[in-house]
């Protein structure tokens, strides 16, 4: 129990003496996963909607994949990741392996599928009504889209906040791709694992605390966001 | 209809806003770190960034937090520090994905320096091994003195050893006394954790077993383990480690070379005077004594007498 609070003190005083370094992970790990969630949602939502609206031949073939992806372990993710970002890599060129880049590309392959998989989801739930009654009115295509995409706007904040979710609160692929390197690509869940094999147990329970306050801000935001819009 | 006062678009632009302001205001951050060293005083080389890939004990020891600062400002150079264990750390050098290793397990490391891919292989320092365990000690190893006996002792009485299974200097360590004490450590008392040091001695205190440890982590840990020195101070418990740079004309095909002169520059510092000083004082404010003992320019039959 001693260490439960010798872990809350220590919390405070990083958070309240505004400790450089734990900021600075802090606000990358903000910077990264937003960053990471924004790329899901950008190239998740189109797929998502051709693979929920359009109708062709192998379909539920890869529907079954991106659903099986939803729940990729970041460690598969960052091993490959890694495998291709190497100097000996394919994508060697680049020279972005250990860096706050590599991350963000990690975990973009951790969340896409997720976004893809529950907007597709949301989509085909739709009624066929609503599809039928905008056409009649003689929507063009964009309209048609828009209006759908109006019908899952809370199915798309739940998936916006599972994709989230899901890359700030991981660590393999951060630790395999981003290296935990101090001050540069050292994030709040890779900062933890140090910390307890160091055997800073304060120190590591102080940044879980600061980890989950933080998930939990960005949540609530977002979940605010989804509900201010449900009466109106 | 009105498309344009749709829910959803103010919806996804707030959204876009909120990570868009988080991720803006820092986004150019590390490369002007890796870039623009914050002295005027520090030279600044053509190729800055140089890939470090170490042993997690040099990391967890605190040992790095001291020396990399120093080297940084002195040279300009930004290390990129990976610590992994010292076989994942020699496979990074195998395959040109580091400049230059520091690492903890010289019959490995013979091997690539023999294939030509370790150069400028340089003695830093060592600190040594010891065998912890319970309070209760029930293979009695407090009372024995020969290496060889006392892993044997573990096996007869069956005492739960707690193995690295990491494929770490120190699980390599532990293969070769437990080989050279003629014991094959199988059964349900020998367990392998595949985790760091750390994690393994907390590991061995809560199920009461042995393990092998470097001393400086044993010492950072300390005060959250029940458990106790039980064998200490045998030549064979020393842990050497050497700095080596990863010979760039072994890879000549890299998209991204590798950085000799980053990797010599670090290799030299390592070795100097002043940073060989710097060691030799490391952990003496913290514990009552140095955890590593700097070592350059010895021969490795030189150590442990």
């Amino acid at each position: 129990m001693e260490l439960i609070w010798q872990g809350i003190i220590e919390a405070f005083r990083l958070i309240f003496s505004g400790d450089p370094e734990v900021f600075g992970i802090t606000l990358l790990t903000l910077r990264v996963s937003g960053m990471a969630t924004l790329i899901s949602l950008l190239l998740g939502l189109p797929l998502g909607t051709i693979i929920g609206l359009c109708h062709f031949p192998g379909r539920k073939f890869i529907l079954s994949i991106i659903n099986s992806s939803m729940g990729l372990p970041p460690v598969v993710v960052g091993l490959w990741v890694s495998i291709f970002l190497w100097r000996s890599g394919p994508f060697g060129f680049l020279n972005i392996m250990y860096t706050p880049t590599a991350i963000i590309i990690a975990q973009s392959v951790i969340a896409c599928p997720i976004i893809i998989g529950l907007s597709a989801a949301a989509l085909q739930q739709t009624s066929e009504k609503i599809r039928l009654q905008i056409r009649a009115l003689g929507a063009n295509k964009f309209q048609y889209l828009l209006l759908l995409l109006g019908e899952i706007k809370l199915s798309l904040m739940a998936a916006v906040i599972a994709g989230f979710g899901a890359v700030i609160s991981e660590v393999g692929a951060s630790m395999a791709v981003g290296g935990n390197i101090k001050g540069y690509s050292r994030v709040l869940t890779t900062a933890t694992v140090l910390e307890v094999s160091k055997g800073q147990f304060d120190v590591a329970i102080a940044l879980s605390i600061i980890l989950c306050v933080l998930a939990f801000t960005v949540t609530a935001i977002l979940t605010m966001l989804q509900q201010k819009r449900q009466g109106g | 209809m009105k498309i344009s006062k749709h829910p959803l678009l103010s919806v996804l632009l707030c959204l876009v806003l909120i990570i868009g302001l988080a991720v803006g205001c820092t986004s150019a951050k590390p490369d002007d770190q890796a870039g623009q060293p914050d002295q005027n005083s520090t030279p600044e080389p053509a190729n800055p960034n140089v890939v470090l890939a170490t042993t997690t004990s040099t990391q967890d020891s605190g040992l790095l937090d001291v020396l990399l600062p120093v080297f940084e400002q002195e040279t300009g150079y930004k290390v990129k520090t990976i610590a992994v264990g010292t076989g994942a750390a020699l496979e990074m050098g195998k395959k040109g994905e580091a400049d230059v290793l520091l690492v903890h397990a010289p019959s490995s490391e013979k091997a690539l320096v023999d294939e030509g891919i370790g150069i400028n292989y340089q003695l830093v320092m060592h600190n040594d091994f010891i065998i912890v365990g319970p309070p209760s000690d029930q293979a009695n190893l407090k009372n024995i003195k020969d290496l060889n006996e006392a892993f044997q002792a573990i096996a007869d009485t069956e005492s739960i050893f707690i193995s690295r299974g990491d494929d770490s200097g120190t699980h390599k360590k532990e293969l070769q006394l437990w080989k050279d004490a003629g014991v094959t450590p199988e059964g349900t008392w020998y367990q392998e954790s595949g985790t760091g040091m750390g994690q393994t001695l907390i590991i061995a205190s809560e199920k009461e077993g042995y393990t092998l440890t470097d001393r400086a982590t044993y010492l950072a840990n300390k005060g959250n383990l029940n458990l106790e020195i039980v064998l200490q101070g045998n030549k064979e418990l020393l842990n050497i480690y050497h700095v080596m740079q990863v010979n760039p004309d072994k890879f000549p095909d890299l998209s991204v070379p590798i950085n000799a002169e980053g990797g010599k520059a670090f290799v030299e510092f390592m070795i100097n005077a002043d940073t060989q000083k710097i060691i030799g004082e490391f952990g003496v404010d913290k514990y009552g004594e140095p955890l590593f003992t700097p070592d350059a320019g010895k021969s490795m039959d030189d150590l442990g007498n």
